[in-house]
């Protein structure tokens, strides 16, 4: 196993996404063993994890669940949060609009609870490299450990220091920088000259419009070209059958004899219980994130 | 730093290279060639010149060539700060604010003046520029800008350029999938480097570029293709060097049937049913082929006078030499358009048979219950796939019958909105919703429906499905999909 690599069957050190429900997940460590408690009962790691394929059906005392193969998009809905965190929609738009891929050296500060570090370092495997800069000590050694468990280790390095004031720790080397930090417009100039001397992408994300204001200021300041400030907010929908009830206006004169047939044959065919006609439809969840933050992109030119 | 030379080669353009041109928010795809004239934005011009130069350079159009822009141009004019004014109250709509008419503009445009030039010209005449708040002088500059000015910028391809470019000019022929939705399947399906990806797409080949770009020519792509071939133009506009397209298989979704019931290799070795099946295809091919004319037959002819100098048998007659030669040219042709295919058939086989890929992508103008439920089967457990369509209905209906089968979790029905920003001072709002378009996708995860080892305490139903999908499938099927595939089987 690893964050970058599929493999078909759980091995001792493996890090294992026990899949309870859509909204539940929970990642374990694998150790010959080890317990799980889970809500339906116990997992024992030597038996019931150890060897077996990923994927696979575990049974537990009151039920089962399944084990998945660890992905960055699972480890995101499942991970410790030490910070607040990036999702998946906006990963997978910083991810494109960077135009990752394997190879790409990025830079990237915030790491905080390394949500975005791990999508970052599926993308720009085998032969790409992160260098990630948190500058509280002990977010910075507790992300490092995980790098580390998850196998892509010799991908990232973690630099613990303030990139407002001490950049990167890297210059002229970037394809692609991202800045996660409350005051992105002191750090810039620090990513500009991180970034390849033949150009590359930056992005920067930020909640509120104001940052964004300086932030976009800044960019044109440093040289910054095709600024683009976007929003992304995904919608889910729920898979529903419900059930409409069909009013009743009494009895009918003839006049409106067509129209009774008709509602009776369209009882008979959804054979729902006389008075509602049954439908396939979805719906959306009462309450839905209406704002993660604002995405601002931009293009270093050559210099 | 390191600063040699070298450094840059690869961010020069040379001839044969793929570029996209840029203007504003207009994007256009097109190849390097000499002295091929390219068309966009309403003028004509040729890429010559762009030979040597940087990539993202910015070029001016003068009589159909590129000259470079001098970076000192693009600061331009914002200099002339004049008075402005604080509103509108005193600006009335007379149509004779603009001193120059249509002709003169015309008369400037002749005599080669620049598009900054006449930006400045038609500032000067107008009557009430500077009347106009600072605000609205911007956009007049603005608005004038996008008129007369006449760079074109040349950007390396990208996905995010070429999706944004197919969005924003051919939506129909990528199924009006949006960038932004693209960049979600790429991520759900967690498209890396070394893994084997199964993708079924009739988007012009843009979603197989973009799933080629994230796998660095590191692993497989295996391409499942509807008819006669698979359809590649978008992929071509990525420009991707050679060894990428070593990775890349095509297999025909005809033939998916047999391959998971395991008929395909016996139709393999009966070169009978092989061949009827290939010549189906070739049936379908030959308009296209014939199309091509006499360059093509040129090719074949001499590359079949090279392979008769090996065969000593030659045809009698004299006179009918020629057409026998025609003839069995084109069969030779024929036969090794054949064997390469079925080269080809059998490289992917060999990729798909062991029902162990990695991830799966799908994007087209089909139905895409069944074409999900054709290719799952090819999937190893725990392994991510993403089914995209413009109408959220045909995925409700996904929904309903993976629940219903099992052998996936993680179910998701989702679309995402897309919104612009204008972010100038004082002037910041958004500029686009972009609610509906954009597509829908459903998204989920394999997964082992029984245990994975026998014997164990607790026996749990196992599903069928997963084990024998195959047979399974051939019920629920449709009839009309299952007939023709025993059609092209014989």
């Amino acid at each position: 196993m690893s964050f970058a690599e599929y493999s078909e069957s759980i091995a001792e050190g493996d890090v294992a996404i026990i899949y309870l429900s859509h909204d539940s997940m929970m990642p374990v460590k694998v150790q010959r063993g080890a317990q799980t408690q889970t809500r339906y009962g116990v997992i024992r790691h030597s038996q019931d994890l150890i060897g077996h394929k990923y994927g696979s059906k575990v049974s537990c005392s009151k039920g089962w669940v399944h084990v998945l193969h660890p992905t960055p998009e699972l480890w995101t809905v499942s991970l410790p949060h030490r910070t607040q965190i990036l999702y998946t929609t906006d990963i997978s738009m910083i991810t494109m609009m960077l135009e990752l891929k394997p190879g790409s050296i990025v830079c990237e500060s915030g790491t905080g609870s390394g949500s975005l570090s791990h999508a970052i370092i599926r993308s720009i495997a085998p032969t790409g490299h992160l260098h990630t800069v948190e500058f509280h000590q002990q977010r910075a050694l507790k992300v490092q450990e995980e790098f580390m468990e998850h196998r892509v280790g010799n991908m990232v390095t973690v630099r613990n220091q303030d990139v407002c004031k001490d950049g990167f720790g890297v210059s002229g080397v970037a394809d692609a920088a991202f800045l996660d930090i409350p005051s992105p417009w002191d750090a810039v100039g620090h990513a500009k000259s991180a970034l390849k001397k033949q150009g590359g992408r930056v992005c920067s994300f930020s909640p509120c419009i104001e940052q964004v204001q300086r932030t976009c200021a800044a960019f044109t300041d440093h040289g910054f070209s095709e600024l683009c400030t976007i929003e992304i907010l995904l919608q889910v929908h729920d898979v529903r059958t419900v059930s409409l009830p069909v009013p009743d206006f009494g009895p009918n004169s003839d006049l409106n004899r067509d129209q009774k047939r008709d509602q009776n044959q369209t009882q008979n065919q959804n054979q729902s219980s006389p008075g509602a006609v049954t439908i396939k439809t979805t719906t959306v969840p009462r309450e839905i994130p209406g704002h993660t933050g604002f995405l601002t992109f931009a293009t270093k030119p050559r210099t | 730093m390191a600063d040699n030379g070298d450094d840059d080669s690869q961010y020069r353009m040379k001839e044969g290279d793929y570029v996209v041109l840029k203007r504003g928010d207009i994007f256009k795809a097109a190849q390097i060639v000499a002295k091929k004239k390219v068309i966009f934005e309403k003028q004509w011009f040729f890429l010559d010149n762009a030979v040597g130069h940087l990539y993202n350079s910015t070029f001016e159009i003068h009589s159909g060539q590129l000259q470079l822009k001098k970076t000192s141009d693009t600061g331009g004019s914002a200099d002339s700060k004049e008075a402005a004014g604080v509103d509108n109250r005193n600006i009335v709509d007379d149509g004779k604010s603009q001193k120059l008419t249509r002709d003169d503009i015309e008369m400037l445009k002749e005599k080669g003046l620049k598009g900054q030039e006449i930006i400045q010209q038609l500032i000067d005449n107008s009557s009430t520029f500077k009347d106009k708040t600072e605000y609205a002088q911007d956009k007049y500059i603005k608005k004038k800008k996008k008129k007369y000015e006449n760079s074109v910028t040349l950007l390396k391809p990208s996905c995010r350029i070429l999706a944004m470019m197919y969005h924003g000019r051919e939506p129909g022929k990528i199924c009006h999938l949006r960038y932004d939705t693209l960049a979600q399947m790429l991520t759900l399906a967690n498209i890396h480097a070394g893994s084997k990806v199964v993708v079924f797409e009739t988007c012009a080949g843009l979603v197989l570029g973009a799933v080629m770009e994230r796998m660095g020519g590191f692993g497989s792509v295996v391409q499942m293709y509807p008819g006669g071939g698979p359809v590649r133009a978008g992929v071509d506009s990525f420009g991707f060097p050679a060894h990428f397209h070593h990775t890349l298989h095509e297999f025909p979704l005809c033939r998916v049937n047999a391959l998971l019931n395991g008929t395909l290799e016996a139709a393999g070795k009966d070169p009978g049913a092989d061949e009827q099946a290939a010549n189906a295809e070739e049936e379908q091919r030959k308009p296209a082929a014939e199309q091509q004319g006499s360059p093509e037959e040129l090719s074949v002819e001499t590359r079949a006078a090279d392979t008769e100098s090996l065969e000593p048998e030659e045809p009698e007659e004299p006179e009918e030499r020629e057409k026998e030669r025609r003839k069995e040219a084109k069969e030779q042709e024929k036969k090794q358009r054949l064997d390469e295919k079925r080269k080809k058939l059998s490289a992917a086989a060999a990729v798909l048979e062991g029902r162990n890929a990695d991830g799966l992508v799908i994007a087209s103008r089909f139905h895409p219950c069944p074409v999900l439920m054709g290719l799952l089967p090819l999937l190893a457990p725990s392994r991510p796939f993403v089914v995209y369509s413009q109408y959220k209905e045909p995925l409700v209906e996904c929904y309903s019958k993976l629940k219903e089968q099992g052998g996936t979790v993680n179910l998701q029905l989702t679309n995402t909105w897309l919104r612009h920003y204008q972010v100038l001072p004082n002037r910041t709002h958004p500029v686009l919703l972009m609610s509906g378009g954009g597509g829908y996708l459903l998204s989920g995860t394999t997964v082992a429906s029984g245990p994975s080892k026998p014997g164990q305490s607790k026996p749990v139903q196992t599903n069928p499905a997963q084990f024998k999908p195959a047979e399974s499938q051939s019920k629920e099927e449709p009839a009309a999909k299952r007939l023709k595939t025993m059609d092209t089987d014989g």
